[in-house]
């Protein structure tokens, strides 16, 4: 049994929280968050030179050549520090690229990635809601171009290249990269202004599917949004510790009737609760970097299972945060609502997490030989 | 990572399969190891000391127990290995964890080279069973607050009182008690803990009936039971520190069992036979958000155990997480129960052997209650594992025998 990193993983991340306790303190999110910077730039080259966006890019294509352990690690360092920066959607574009582009797309976009100059976000709902194949309609013409409009598109302000979901000329599913200069970006007003989402209007905006574009979009959509929600899931449990730590310090640094606050049983047996919910997102993500890494059959059930322990956990965590700070915690000086606000957006980003509890079942039900109950969402690829 | 056995581990679990064929068989599938309680059959506990007794002499018993003791000196790997195996066999229900797994342990830490020797080998072997006597019906949460007296009567001591939740008593030759030897002591420096020989005169045994109408346990009074001061262990008015032992060999038993019976993927099966308000229950985005949480509370406390499987066979102690285990599982079992019941509609009403939710359900308080009841782990959680501060303990130095409510 060896259901842990290696120690070689354990050094990088080790790395990692040194380099970003450095570079990137809780006054980093908060600067951006201030501004109308879509993101630290500054921060994004950092990561770029440590490695880190190329992390699983194999070396012939520029990256780092490492492996989705090490990359879910730096997530969840990089949630730790909510770092303001979009690595995880844009590690879900080029994985996409990775796993489903052509040879050719790999050697064009993922060097890209790589050196940080390629910034991916995911276009996919056109309308409040979450995301059905019906719900669909920007078309990829005949022409290699795209029209439609696409909404909330997580990371959007800072991202250069959109996979979008879209239907071709015969009204298939289709993915197709494209090239957001293209396009008319409106940045949304952000729950959460240190990671701010974007809205795109394409109207002839030329975009290529993604690989050859035999396989359904929507299933290739499915594998993708899984892999994306392992990374995502580790970035939501750093977040969730980081609150869940800062807590602990302020619960026993408060004092109220002449006690810490945090020696009141109605205190302590909340952050008991929520160090449970901790443990169980971290082990439910562990056994998901495994699937991941091995891209074993589980890997579906693996990933909604951890993305959604890991959003309740991160969601509560944030929640508690600022309840147990007190007063204090609803100001706009203390750094809860930086916490509050970025687990809502990651809560979000993929889909949120009623769509994936939904899922969960579905893979559940697959997962022991039945059927997921006859709806029509097609199964999604292991 | 990996979920492989290291090549020594691997060793080990072929010899304990070898061992297992050759004297069991596996069980069917669909089948399931027997759960902890025995009723008042006697041929139910002489098959498991039969059991018991040939482990033992194959080498197969008390694993983590000193060679001395008649154990083999190995890790709790070892023991997790073994337990994992044992479980998918068709074995006899065990009646010795208690006093393998809790009390033997205390005896070789406070008991006597005497009591040590006379006892150990016959407990390991399962020859004699053992039963532990601490709770009270006014000490439960807080059992240093037990009233159940023992006086000095020449070289040796009368018992009187009322013990309860005792799982056994019916079937062990033996019990470790602790019991209040100085009233006037603050609570904890007046308790003493013996043996005592189960079949002594003045003993009385009477099963409890639960809730869900089993009865897994006794309470025991004792009416100026005589123990001798040779049965005692530890010094007198030192029991807190013995019962101490007890407890946390009690909390480190590692959940190599997991969650068995009614579960995720039994709600799945029945959500898809039985109709919500709107087509099947499956299809109910309520009915699948609470299986989805539960399969994510259920696999996750899953995984929890494989990283302290992890720790262990490196030979590290397991880390905090190993303590969730009860507080997120006992609830869980509950919760599930409840909604295989519910989904059930109005026949869910009746007892349905087929699932099982009712019984699951009707048991599933008892869970949230033994061996520290949700609230006691919360506070265990908090205060050793996250350093919060202790509760307030406004009579821990007084005279017991002054506390409103005390009489002994």
């Amino acid at each position: 049994m060896n259901f842990d990193f290696s120690e070689e993983q354990k050094l990088l991340r080790t790395i990692a929280r040194d380099y970003l306790e450095d570079r990137a303190p809780l006054g980093l999110a908060r600067s951006v968050l201030e501004s109308q910077a879509p993101m630290s730039g500054e921060l994004w080259e950092g990561a770029a030179e440590m490695g880190w966006l190329g992390a699983v890019i194999p070396e012939s294509c520029g990256g780092a050549g490492f492996g989705h352990a090490e990359l879910v690690l730096i997530a969840e360092e990089l949630g730790r520090a909510l770092a303001p920066i979009p690595f995880v959607t844009s590690a879900a574009v080029a994985e996409a690229i990775l796993v489903a582009g052509t040879d050719e797309q790999r050697r064009r976009y993922l060097p890209g990635f790589a050196a940080g100059e390629r910034i991916g976000t995911l276009a996919l709902a056109e309308a409040r809601g979450v995301v059905r194949p019906e719900s669909v309609r920007t078309r990829h013409r005949g022409d290699g171009t795209l029209a439609g409009t696409k909404v909330g598109a997580p990371d959007g302000a800072a991202a250069n290249l959109a996979l979008v979901v879209a239907r071709d000329d015969s009204g298939r599913l289709v993915l197709v990269l494209a090239e957001l200069e293209e396009a008319v970006r409106t940045v949304d007003e952000s729950i959460d202004p240190s990671r701010p989402s974007a809205g795109f209007t394409f109207d002839g905006t030329p975009a290529e599917p993604l690989g050859n574009g035999e396989e359904d979009g929507w299933r290739v959509l499915r594998r993708v949004l899984d892999r994306a929600a392992v990374v995502q899931a580790f970035e939501q449990l750093g977040t969730a510790q980081r609150a869940f730590d800062l807590t602990r310090e302020q619960i026993l640094d408060r004092h109220a009737f002449g006690r810490p606050i945090g020696s009141f049983q109605a205190i302590k047996h909340r952050m008991s609760d929520l160090y449970a919910a901790l443990e169980i997102a971290r082990s439910n993500c562990y056994f998901a970097a495994w699937a991941l890494a091995n891209d074993g059959p589980g890997l579906a059930l693996a990933a909604c299972t951890a993305r959604v322990a890991a959003t309740e956990a991160c969601n509560e965590a944030s929640v508690e945060m600022v309840q147990l700070f007190g007063g204090a915690g609803f100001t706009w000086e203390l750094d809860c609502h930086l916490f509050y606000r970025r687990a809502q957006n990651l809560a979000l980003a993929l889909g949120p997490p009623g769509e994936w509890r939904d899922r969960l079942v579905d893979r559940l039900a697959v997962d022991h030989g039945l059927d997921a109950s006859g709806r029509t969402e097609p199964a999604a690829a292991g | 990572m990996d979920f492989n056995d290291s090549p020594a581990e691997a060793g080990f679990r072929a010899e304990a399969r070898a061992f297992l064929e050759r004297h069991t068989e596996l069980l069917a599938p669909g089948e399931t190891p027997p759960g902890p309680f025995i009723g008042e059959d006697p041929e139910a506990v002489r098959r498991s000391q039969a059991w018991q007794a040939l482990k033992f002499d194959n080498g197969w018993a008390c694993l983590t127990w000193p060679t001395g003791f008649g154990g083999r000196g190995l890790g709790p790997m070892e023991q997790v290995i073994w337990t994992q195996e044992e479980l998918r066999y068709r074995t006899p229900v065990n009646i010795f964890s208690i006093g393998i797994g809790m009390l033997g342990p205390t005896l070789m830490k406070h008991g006597t080279h005497g009591q040590k020797t006379r006892h150990l080998r016959k407990m390991a072997r399962g020859d004699e069973v053992w039963c532990q006597l601490f709770s009270e019906p006014g000490a439960g949460s807080d059992v240093a607050g037990l009233t159940t007296r023992a006086r000095r009567d020449g070289a040796d001591w009368l018992l009187e009182g009322q013990k309860t939740w005792n799982t056994g008593a019916h079937f062990c030759k033996w019990g470790v008690i602790i019991v209040r030897t100085d009233p006037a002591a603050p609570k904890h420096k007046g308790l003493t803990c013996f043996i005592v020989d189960m079949h002594s005169p003045g003993i009385e045994i009477r099963p409890i009936r639960q809730m869900d109408g089993g009865s897994g346990f006794n309470d025991v009074f004792f009416s100026g039971v005589r123990v001798s001061d040779e049965n005692r262990v530890g010094a007198v008015d030192d029991g807190w520190r013995v019962a101490i032992t007890t407890l946390m060999n009690e909390r480190a038993a590692i959940g190599a069992r997991g969650m068995t019976g009614f579960g995720p993927a039994d709600l799945v099966r029945l959500a898809r036979e039985a109709h919500g308000p709107r087509g099947k229950a499956i299809e109910d985005s309520a009915v699948r958000a609470r299986i989805a949480d539960f399969h994510v509370r259920s696999a996750g406390l899953r995984y929890t155990t494989y990283r302290t499987l992890t720790a262990l066979s490196r030979g590290e102690t397991p880390g905090p997480e190993n303590s969730i285990h009860k507080l997120v599982g006992a609830p869980l079992r509950q919760q599930m129960a409840a909604l295989g019941v519910e989904l059930q509609g109005q026949a869910g009403a009746a007892m349905d052997p087929g699932y099982g939710a009712q019984a699951a359900w009707l048991a599933a308080p008892g869970m949230r209650l033994a061996g520290g009841t949700d609230e006691i782990m919360r506070n265990i959680i908090a205060e050793r594992v996250l350093g919060l501060p202790a509760e307030p303990r406004t009579d821990k130095d007084l005279p017991f025998a002054a506390m409103r409510g005390n009489r002994s």
